[in-house]
Parts: structure tokens; sequence; C-alpha cells
């Protein structure tokens, strides 16, 4: 099958490019635009590395063939920053400690801001739901949930929620209640 | 006992006087802002004029000798530049440790005569699409002659086990000895003098570390000759020093660009990708990519291994522990990687945080036809602790004990020699063990609550 011109509408601004049948999305935004923001972590939809925004939903980009997506509005996570200015969602995540390698973070971040646009006030459980197709292999789930839970706040202007000065712990002391020692039988 | 490293209380005393900038605030990460704003460049992050890609044909077999390797199929696809075998490899043996002096060197990049496991790099094609690298790779032909594979570590001990390894041996030999070997006090004596001898067995599978990212580089030559390899390795000067001996090239010629890694946990400090990506920059002139797919990175990147251990241990009624035998295996696969370097370890960490009079420990690193294991997270150490603990709560099972008395009975305190001869020092355990026990609301006899690391009461 023949190449053919595509026109997507990239971060606001329409793109042209030339595709073959085979182009995957993510290659395009890689390969063509130069945006690298968006991963390719296994390249089969099972990872969210590469999550990006069609028309405001979160798609995996290299299962698309982006010949199927032509007038189709596409949002990237370098589309989310007001030039040196971080949206919530990202202000968050510096705030709460919310990356480590830093690979998952950007289709992390573009699941957490679709959620937000769908959802301004979700439930913990919404969250968890949301960024569950996108994997975090340095197992850092729970400041992740807790940023976007903060984003989720500053976005609804809700009173100033301040920067923590501390990093909020992802586990709370523990606080057991006393139980009596086992018997020896028990143990 | 007296502690040898006395605790300096002195050095903390102003630590809570409030003059400190940074201990006890929050600073924040230094790359989380390129994290969040997908500006933070992983070696993939680029796109070349004129790059090419590399792919593997690799073993089917999990143990056979090559009978003949067929390329014309991969040169006939549009696309495809090149074919690498093991005879443009100019140093085609290496073993990454040989920078510390471990040998022999055990492992080819690319397979000669023989594979030993399935999945073994063959042939790597090297093309100027993704596709068409992949697509070569396929019609690759290797015709094979099977040999008895030995996938099990005991089994590849045994008297008559099939000898895989050049070398003669199934396992790595130390010093002219056949394991790595820990002999403390007299575990025989030990035994004779137990009240009871509580044996158990603890195994566990290979762990794949399945980075989000996986294993990859770009290599570009550049103006002044000199290759530029950026790569996502967690051991620049592992990778810088054994591609250049491998290429046979001085190492001033490389240069490394590397320190953004997406996950790793270990799983990136073999030097397999960046020789042959050289390789395929130095034979087209171009720019040349090489990263797993996810299939290889789960099938062929090295594993943490697995391990078999058996432990025997001599115990008195009160709860001491009086002699312990351990035998462990790793099961290093088909090439020696780390796993000499974390055979060692997991020998030195025996018989575990615990002061035993008599100790023998047998550690062998065992080869198998089994993909390559190497680091992971506390390798040689970490599933040495799930035997050793799992063993401590089974002891104290069978002698109806409660498991912390049982461990704050044996745990070491300054001052012991521990079975490797180094003198335990800056020990913790007790109190550790003490404070758990709180958290938990786990109640302790007050002659255990008494009980410091700093000084042994009793024996």
């Amino acid at each position: 099958m023949p190449s053919t011109i595509v026109t997507i509408e990239l971060n606001g601004t329409d793109r042209e490019l030339i595709a073959r049948p085979s182009t995957t999305l993510l290659s395009a935004l890689r390969e063509t635009f130069g945006l690298m923001g968006a991963k390719r972590g296994c390249a089969q939809g099972g990872c969210g590395s590469c999550t990006v925004l069609l028309d405001g939903r979160p798609v995996v980009s290299c299962l698309i063939p982006v010949v199927t997506v032509d007038g189709s509005a596409v949002e990237t996570i370098e589309g989310l920053a007001d030039g040196e200015r971080l949206d919530d969602v990202q202000q968050a995540f510096v705030d709460h400690f919310a990356t480590q390698c830093g690979f998952c973070t950007p289709g992390m971040i573009m699941s957490a801001t679709a959620l937000l646009n769908r959802k301004p006030d979700p439930t913990r459980q919404d969250v968890t739901e949301a960024i569950c197709g996108n994997v975090c292999r340095c197992t850092g789930y729970e400041p992740i949930i807790t940023a976007v839970l903060a984003a989720a706040e500053r976005r609804r202007g809700d009173p100033a929620v301040p920067t923590p000065t501390v990093p909020t712990p992802t586990v709370p002391t523990p606080t057991v209640p006393a139980r009596p020692a086992p018997t020896e039988a028990e143990v | 006992m007296a502690r040898v490293t006395p605790i300096d209380t002195a050095y903390f005393k102003g630590e809570r006087a409030g003059d400190f900038a940074v201990i006890g605030s929050a600073v924040p990460r230094s790359d989380a802002r390129g994290h969040v704003t997908g500006r933070t460049v992983f070696f993939e992050d680029m796109t070349l004029p004129e790059m090419t890609h590399v792919k593997i044909h690799r073993s089917t077999r999990h143990h056979a000798l090559i009978d003949r390797v067929d390329v014309s199929g991969a040169l006939e696809v549009p696309g495809v530049l090149r074919v690498i075998t093991h005879e443009d490899v100019p140093n085609n043996w290496y073993t990454v440790l040989r920078l510390i002096g471990v040998g022999p060197d055990d492992e080819p990049v690319l397979a000669e005569d023989r594979v030993l496991y399935r999945g073994e790099p063959i042939v790597a094609v090297v093309a100027e699409t993704e596709e068409a690298a992949r697509e070569g790779a396929a019609r690759v032909a290797v015709g094979y002659t099977d040999l008895p594979a030995v996938l099990d570590v005991e089994e590849a001990l045994a008297d008559g086990a099939p000898i895989i390894k050049q070398a003669g041996t199934n396992h790595f030999v130390y010093e002219g000895h056949h394991c790595r070997r820990i002999r403390f006090g007299d575990v025989e004596r030990g035994f004779a003098e137990a009240d009871r001898i509580i044996e158990g067995r603890y195994s566990s599978s290979p762990i794949e570390h399945a980075p989000t990212e996986p294993t990859g580089c770009i290599v570009v030559p550049q103006g002044d000759g000199r290759l530029r390899i950026h790569t996502n390795t967690q051991a620049a000067f592992f990778t810088l020093d054994n591609t250049a001996l491998i290429l046979g090239v001085p190492p001033t010629s490389l240069r490394v660009v590397g320190g953004t890694v997406g996950g790793g946990f270990g799983g990136k400090v073999d030097v397999i990708v960046e020789p042959l990506a050289c390789l395929a920059a130095m034979l087209t002139g171009r720019p040349a990519k090489y990263v797993f797919s996810r299939a290889e990175e789960m099938q062929v990147s090295s594993p943490r291994a697995a391990e078999r251990i058996s432990i025997k241990d001599g115990v008195m009624d009160d709860g001491r522990i009086v002699a312990r035998k351990i035998t462990l295996y790793v099961d290093a696969g088909a090439y020696s990687r780390h796993s000499p370097y974390g055979t060692t370890k997991a020998a030195a960490h025996m018989p575990g945080p615990y002061t035993i009079p008599n100790v023998h420990v047998d550690a062998y690193c065992v080869y198998t036809n089994r993909t390559p294991s190497s680091a992971m997270r506390g390798f040689g150490v970490t599933i040495g602790d799930f035997a050793l603990e799992s063993h401590m709560d089974h002891v104290a099972r069978e002698l109806n004990m409660d498991p912390l008395r049982l461990r704050l009975k044996n745990a070491y305190r300054d001052g012991d020699m521990k079975a490797h001869r180094k003198i335990a020092s800056g020990t913790a355990l007790v109190e550790v063990i003490q404070s758990a026990a709180d958290l938990v609301g786990h109640d302790l006899p007050p002659e255990y609550r008494a009980m410091s690391s700093t000084e042994r009461s009793e024996g």
C-alpha cells in the first residue's frame, strides 16, 4: 500500500506527515516530529509508556497506525507545560516525589491528565484505575497516586494546596494494636 | 565483649540544632523536572540521519553443535546492509569480570561451533530499517545437531553429566576448588554435640528485572574517528573496557554517553548490545541502533540466578545454634557473567547475621543450558536471606519457640568472629528486632529486652 498524507492537530497545531500504513502514532511522534516524551517500552501495548491523548482519550500510541487517526487531535507530554511553567499534574509529580527513573512518567502523567479532564474530583480508586495500564517497575505507585490526587485539588482551586515540606510518607507509621504475645504453641 | 568500633555519639550531637539546610527538609530531585516534561534524554531519544538497525538471529536450541549457518536469505531482504558472524568479531571470547581478574573468557559475542542456551546470538543483521533487520534475522538458516541439555544445577554436577563447558567442568573453579568454601570450627563435632538436627531445603526461580526501558544502545561514528556510544548501561566503565577489548581498539577510541537508565535493577550491567552495535557502525560507517525487543528482554537478558540452598543445623534445646552446614548452588546459566562474584558474595553472607561456632559452606557456581544469569539487586544475598530466615522460622517451629527470641539468642554481637574471618562491628540486629517487636506489639521477656549488640550477656 502506498504512503499517504496524514494531518493531525498536535498539541494545538496542525501538522502533516507522510506515513506508511505500518507507521505507528508513536513512531510519527518520535521520528517525524521529534517529540521524544512518549516512550517505547514494549511496542505491544503492555506498559503504557507511550500513552498520549487522542481526542482527549488516553491511548497507547505504539499500537495505533497513524493513518487511522487522520484529522484527530493528539496531545503529548510536551504540550502540557506553559513555557517553563509546569502544569498542575507535572508540578504535583515533582512535589510529591512521584518519579524515579522517569521512563514511565510521561505516560503516567498523560493517563492522569485524561482522568482529571474527565473527572475533576476523583477518588483514590479512580486514580488507581486510570493508571492501571501504566507500568512503573521502580514500583513507586503510591507517591504517583498521591500526586494525582494533589493535582486534582490544585486544579479545583481548593485553598492553595501547600507544597509539602517533607515527602508524603507512602507507608504510614504502623499503629498495629497491641496483641498478646504468641504462646509457645502458636509460634 | 567490648565494642570494636565505639559509637561516636558526639558526632551527631548537633543534628537537631536546626542549622542544617538540607537534612530534615525535602529537596526536589534534580532530574524530576526533566522527567515530568519528557525532556530527560534516554539513549533512544534521538533520530539520526542514516541510522541502521541491528537484529539478531538466535539459537532455537538449548544445547547443540552448529553444523551450518546460511545467511544468503538475509542478504536477499531489501534494506539489509550486511550480516555479522563470529568471524567479524576481532576478539570474540570474553567474560565481563576479566577486568578484575576473573577467568577464563568463557562467552562468545556470537556463537561459533555450538550454542549453550536457547536465545544465544548467532548472527547479527544490519539493515536500513528495523523491519528489514528483523526480516533478515528471521531468514538466517542454521543447521544444528542437538546435544544433551543440562537444565538443573544438581544434575549438572552429578557423575556422568554431559560436560557443557569447554573449560572442562560444569562449575566455576575457585582457586583450584570446585566451589567457594567456608570452613569455621568443626561442623561435625557441632552436630555431635547438638540436641537436635534440623534440616531444610530452599529454592528459587530466575527473576527477570523487566525494566520499562529495554536494554539498548545507539552507536554514532564521530568525525574524529571515535565511536560515541549512547547507552543505558548501568556500568559505563565495564562497557567501555569490555567493548574496547572485544573490538581490539584502545578504550580512548570509544566514548560512552550514559547515566540515564529507564529502570535497571542490575539487568543492565552486562555488556551485550554495545560490542555488536559498535561493529555494525564500524562495518557500515553509519550510526547503528541495537535495542532488545520486549521478548528479548524477557527471554535473553540475564535474570537473577535461580538458587538452591540446603541448610543443616545442629541446635540445642534452648535455641542456640551450634553448627550450620550449607550447600548452595547458583545457576549461572550458560556463561559466567557476574555469577562467580555473586556466588562468592553468597558464601560470605552465610551463615546469616548469627554467631554460630561451627560453620561449613560449599557454594557452587554451576553452569547449565539456561539463560545466563547475572546481577540483580543484592544478588548472591537476597535468595540466601530468604533461605536463612525461612530456616530460622522452621527451627523456631520445631523447637516450639518464639522466632524473635530464637533470633535474639543467636544474633551476632560486636566483636564476634564471623565465619569468613571478619570481626562483626557496628551490628544492630538485636536492637532492630527489639524495635520491630515493639512496633507489632510482640512481648519480649526482660532478659531479651536487656540484650544488646555491644555485649553478650551469656556464653
